[in-house]
């Protein structure tokens, strides 16, 4: 099987994906727990904790994490993109030790170097799956066509 | 004269059971919705390349033109709030790690066999690595 390999500007894209989801996801949270409790019987409360600010920041960084999600998932496998922005979770991680000096537990140095590994192992194999070429039968059928990343 | 009862949050009511219909919503929603999205965007194409032949809004309009992806982002939506209300009822050290770890595997298995991805032994290690380890750092 060949190797596709990533270039520096789609490894930025993956960047981008690790990065504004924790960030993203914080902000939701924080937004979250600051209101007060939300029942099923009243769904009109969830979207009103749309429009506030940390909900709408949250919202925000989500709306870049999805664009540059939908990028790389355009010339990249779903079991490729997943593990590999994972990698955002530990720059949260270091963040919070050498920025905010908050005490990191054994246990979170330990999920650090897990996440590490996996994104390790799968960053060395292929990020696309090979596919047949496509034939004129499946074409003249309407089939979808599966392109594949190629290096420019 | 209304009659007003005390009610109990929900998570107080229900317990784990509560707890685990709600991130199982969250997950299943979630993994239907990238399953979606990720065939979607491999039936459109190379992004960067229609970008470079069609331009910005070319690329926009391949997206938004495509039905799976809104099939895909609706199931998003649903995993979205299915989220909020998650964070709103249970701790987010519950919501975050369950939620994220667990949609690791299922995307795993959910690629491997909707999108016929090639889901070697490698990207089972590294999909199991990160669960464990987004569970660590969460928990």
């Amino acid at each position: 099987m060949a190797q596709h390999r990533l270039l520096p500007r789609q490894y930025l894209i993956l960047g981008l994906v690790a990065v504004c989801a924790p960030l993203g996801d914080t902000c939701l949270a924080r937004g979250m727990t600051a209101m007060p409790s939300i029942s099923l019987a009243n769904p009109g409360a969830l979207v009103a904790a749309v429009f506030t600010p940390w909900i709408a920041a949250g919202i925000a960084l989500l709306i870049g994490f999805f664009a540059s999600y939908l990028t790389a998932l355009s010339w990249a496998d779903l079991t490729f993109v997943l593990p590999a922005t994972a990698i955002g979770n530990v720059i949260v991680e270091l963040l919070s030790k050498f920025w905010l000096h908050e005490t990191i537990s054994l246990e979170r140095w330990a999920g650090v170097v897990l996440i590490t590994l996996g994104v390790a192992f799968v960053a060395q194999g292929p990020a696309l799956t090979e596919r047949p070429a496509p034939t004129d039968e499946k074409a003249r059928l309407g089939e979808p066509v599966v392109t594949e990343a190629q290096p420019r | 004269m209304t009659l007003s009862l005390p009610v109990a949050p929900l998570a107080t009511v229900a317990g784990p059971l509560f707890a685990a219909a709600t991130i199982a919503a969250v997950v299943l929603a979630s993994t239907t919705g990238e399953v979606l999205t990720a065939a979607a965007m491999k039936s459109i194409g190379d992004l960067d390349i229609i970008r470079a032949k069609s331009g910005l809004k070319g690329a926009i309009r391949a997206v938004l033109t495509s039905p799976p992806f809104f099939v895909g982002v609706l199931f998003l939506t649903v995993a979205f709030f299915s989220l909020l209300f998650a964070l709103n009822h249970l701790n987010l050290s519950l919501v975050a790690p369950a939620s994220a770890s667990l949609t690791l595997v299922t995307n795993a298995a959910a690629g491997k066999i909707f999108l016929k991805e090639n889901v070697d032994g490698r990207r089972w290690a590294a999909a199991g690595l990160v669960c464990i380890g987004v569970y660590l750092l969460a928990h």
